[in-house]
């Protein structure tokens, strides 16, 4: 049972990939660790549950990893998608750590293998988790108890005792009944704030309550909220995070990457006027899925349609929810509750602007429209193959990107600048300081696996000496 | 209704469910790696009745799936595929059966029936054979003698046995004529390089391994010990099997008629399957026991111990007939051993014996269908 007048080396505040790499490295350091996951046994592990892969830098190929991914490439990528918002020294930091870590990962019980179907692309890029990210959860949770790390559910953190630079104890609940637990580090690894949508309210207006949680909900960002009240160094902004459409029938919280549309590339996407809004063929939709959720967001009610006709049924990942099906336009329309004169206008006109090219949906093909605002750039087609399927689409927000500050030994940064002497953070809840805003496939476990280690590390620096 | 809870369902509910899980999996595919059934589910962009039983057939319920799983239950989406896959298993089996009104036999063929089925039979030898002629039947008969031929003449034995196992082998010929072209596949690709490969996974149990690191049965932590009882339980069985065709040979080509001595082929190959025919169906009961009530449907949890019964109880009393062949007791263990091998033929067809052959097919399939172009989609 929970011995509450033992001083821990370390508390880790969390239960998913960055505070299980905290609390494994720490306790091989020899550390005591005591792990508070807020979440039932059946949940644990945040977000992480639902990921699937690391994004890894290397040279040359990895077992699982084919040619190479250098650092420079990486960075680039990163550069591109985050416009600039990334601390360079803290992301070369993760960009290293991904080339050197798959093996402490291997030695807890992950695993790896190829590339799923349907995810060639990433076979360079991307080491992708035997069983997914619960899988990998699961496999650290066993090496942890195998380690003697005191983990416990359900146990909500509900107040952190700060003073002037230095973590003294933490506050609660398990059990329905309060305790306190004292610890010589902390590292707070328990996530962003999607599943709080009174804080998404604040931050997008009312336009929030339209959108769906994709991610678990037990993010709901409270110590994020109490360490910015108590003087952590604020990074990135509310509206900043992991945006996708996903589909409306999804549920509110916890889909997860099944609830994904991959028709959006294929078709067009109209929003309940019936009018299209974007170029729906800028890109590989795995490059743009990510704009797709503030797209939709900006849009009346927050909800589009994807709609696509018999020709490119088949060319797509299925998506979980089978389409909504009519055998013309103007049938659809109703069945979609849109306007069926707006949507034959937007359909026509659309047609009327689809130039002949030939259609390739695996590159990026000369089928483009002309004359027409917006233009669609890749895999323009003419809608007109009955049946005719519909997707509905909202926002589905998989994480937040506002955060503390931390510095290159992942301890949180206070608003003067200076670090904490015995607070560590890691994963989601610093995220923002690699991730400024955009998306990278498999960067969120990088970021977490690297400070998430670093963070135990340091942790057990600073207790063993 | 979701297959994920234990209530019994009407089969095209069952299908219909079957289909809503598919369709998470197939958006889903992180378990990939852990078997055969995954890649072959994501070559599918829908799922007919015909795919959900091939697929269902290629599951070997061992449990890696629903741990790694985002979306099990208490999850919303309550996917448990191995419970599921396990339950249409038991659908296959009834629709294959031949003949066909014996297929509601797998509903009540459990424990219970195995050991009636044995002993009524046993019985009926005990008896014909204690007031038939009491006095041979209790006597001692020396192996020079003839052993138990004194009491039951080979070719009668043979006879009896011969004509139901022969019958057993038509019933489930029946199940495969009809469930290969079912699955939509030509008689003539059975037997083509795919069979070898399906052979090759089935001897292995190549997809009864969790993607190499053991399967999570019977709890979360991975063990191969399912697999290991399974190796003891089917090649106990092959070598109880060849010990019998070599004394077939004996008997008819050589001329050297049983009982043969401890140090002789048919003997060795029968006393280490005996073995393994114990420590496996024990093993496999005892795992079956402590496993995780999640991992299968338990209404069918009779159909796979009433087999495995059968097989441990055949060993027990043919290592009994054996050792005390040379005894008064004889007459009582070779009709209690003949009991329990007539109702392991009887039931054959129509309980958890038959599920080799359709896992057999299902994976000849895959490597059938592994050949073939996938219909190439957009990068997801």
């Amino acid at each position: 049972m929970l011995d509450t007048s033992k001083t821990w080396d370390l508390l880790v505040v969390g239960g998913g990939n960055a505070a299980l790499c905290a609390a494994l490295m720490a306790r091989e350091a020899g550390c005591s660790v005591i792990l508070l996951e807020g979440a039932p046994k059946h949940f644990r592990g945040g977000n992480s549950r639902h990921t699937r892969n690391l994004r890894c830098m290397h040279e040359e190929p990895q077992d699982i990893l084919t040619g190479a991914y250098p650092e420079e490439e990486y960075w680039q990528d990163l550069l591109k998608v985050t416009g600039g918002l990334t601390s360079e020294k803290l992301a070369r930091i993760v960009l290293h750590h991904t080339s050197s870590c798959r093996p402490w990962m291997m030695k807890h019980g992950v695993r790896f293998q190829p590339p799923l179907g349907g995810t060639l692309h990433l076979s360079r890029t991307n080491a992708f988790f035997l069983g997914g990210g619960k899988a990998l959860v699961n496999a650290y949770y066993d090496s942890a108890e195998r380690l003697g790390v005191e983990v416990h559910y359900e146990a909500q953190v509900t107040d952190i005792e700060i003073e002037g630079d230095s973590f003294k104890s933490a506050t609660f609940t398990l059990g329905g009944e309060t305790h306190q637990v004292r610890a010589k580090a902390v590292v707070i690894a328990c996530g962003g704030f999607q599943a709080n949508l009174e804080w998404l309210e604040e931050a997008w207006g009312p336009a929030a309550k339209n959108f769906l949680v994709r991610g678990t909900p037990y993010n709901r960002g409270d110590i994020l909220k109490l360490l910015l009240a108590k003087g952590a160094k604020q990074i990135s902004d509310p509206l900043q995070g992991h945006c996708v459409a996903i589909d409306a029938r999804s549920p509110k919280y916890d889909g997860g990457i099944i609830t994904r549309v991959d028709a959006v590339s294929l078709g067009i996407v109209v929003n309940k006027n019936a009018e299209r809004f974007y170029d729906e063929g800028e890109d590989f939709w795995p490059k743009r899925y990510a704009i797709w959720g503030r797209l939709v967001a900006g849009q009346p009610d927050q909800i589009g349609y994807s709609i696509v006709d018999a020709k490119v049924m088949g060319k797509f990942m299925p998506p979980v929810y089978p389409p909504i099906r009519a055998s013309s336009l103007r049938e659809l329309a109703a069945k979609l509750e849109l306007n069926p004169d707006a949507l034959e206008k937007t359909v026509r006109e659309f047609n009327a602007a689809v130039r002949t090219g030939t259609f390739d949906h695996t590159i990026q093909d000369d089928c483009v429209t002309e004359g027409i605002t917006p233009a669609k750039t890749h895999w323009a087609q003419k809608i007109d193959t009955a049946p005719y399927f519909g997707y509905p689409l909202r926002p589905g927000i998989t994480f937040t990107y506002l955060g503390v500050t931390v510095d290159d030994k992942s301890r949180m940064i206070l608003q003067d600048d200076k670090p904490c002497k015995n607070i560590f953070a890691a994963g989601e809840i610093m995220a923002g300081n690699v991730l400024g805003k955009g998306y990278l496939a498999g960067i969120g476990m990088s970021i977490g696996t690297t400070f998430g280690r670093i963070a135990g590390e340091e942790a057990a620096k600073h207790v063993r000496g | 209704m979701y297959a994920a809870d234990e209530k019994p369902m009407p089969l095209d509910a069952l299908i219909e469910d079957a289909q809503r899980v598919l369709r998470v999996c197939n958006a889903c595919r992180y378990c990939e790696g852990f078997c055969a059934m995954f890649p072959a589910m994501a070559r599918r962009l829908e799922f007919t009745e015909n795919d959900i039983h091939y697929l269902g057939n290629l599951c070997h319920n061992c449990g890696s799936c629903l741990y790694a799983c985002q979306f099990s239950p208490p999850h919303e989406f309550q996917v448990n595929v191995p419970r599921l896959m396990a339950r249409v298993r038991g659908e296959t089996y009834r629709r294959y059966a031949w003949p066909g009104f014996l297929g509601k036999l797998y509903d009540n063929n459990g424990v219970a029936v195995s050991l009636i089925s044995a002993f009524s039979i046993a019985l009926l030898f005990w008896i014909a054979g204690a007031l038939g002629n009491p006095d041979r039947f209790f006597a001692a008969h020396s192996v020079e003698q003839g052993s138990f031929y004194a009491l039951m003449p080979h070719n009668l034995m043979a006879g009896m046995f011969g004509a139901v196992f022969a019958f057993a082998m038509v019933a489930l010929f029946m199940g495969f004529i009809r469930f290969w072209p079912y699955m939509g596949e030509e008689l003539a690709d059975f037997v083509k390089k795919p069979l070898a490969e399906g052979l090759h996974d089935a001897f292995t149990l190549k997809n009864l391994g969790g993607g190499g690191e053991g399967c999570t049965y019977p709890t979360e932590q991975k063990s191969f010990a399912r697999r290991i009882f399974h190796h003891f339980t089917f090649y106990g069985f092959l070598l109880c099997l060849a010990a019998t065709s070599v004394a077939t040979v004996y008997h008819y080509v050589l001329d050297y008629p049983a009982p043969y001595p401890y140090i002789s082929l048919p003997k060795l190959l029968g006393t280490l399957g005996g073995i393994g025919l114990l420590i496996g169906p024990a093993g496999l009961l005892w795992i079956k026991a402590k496993r995780d009530p999640d991992l299968a449907y338990r209404s069918q949890d009779g159909m796979d111990a009433g087999l495995l019964v059968l097989l441990f109880m055949i060993s027990l009393t043919g290592l009994g007939l054996m050792i005390w062949r040379e005894t008064g007791a004889m007459g009582t263990w070779l009709a209690v051993h003949l009991g329990f091998v007539l109702a392991l033929f009887l039931t054959m067809p129509y309980g958890k014996f038959v599920h080799g052959m359709y896992r057999l097919m299902a994976l000849v399939r895959y490597h059938l269908e592994r050949r073939r172009p996938v219909p190439g989609i957009a990068p997801e």
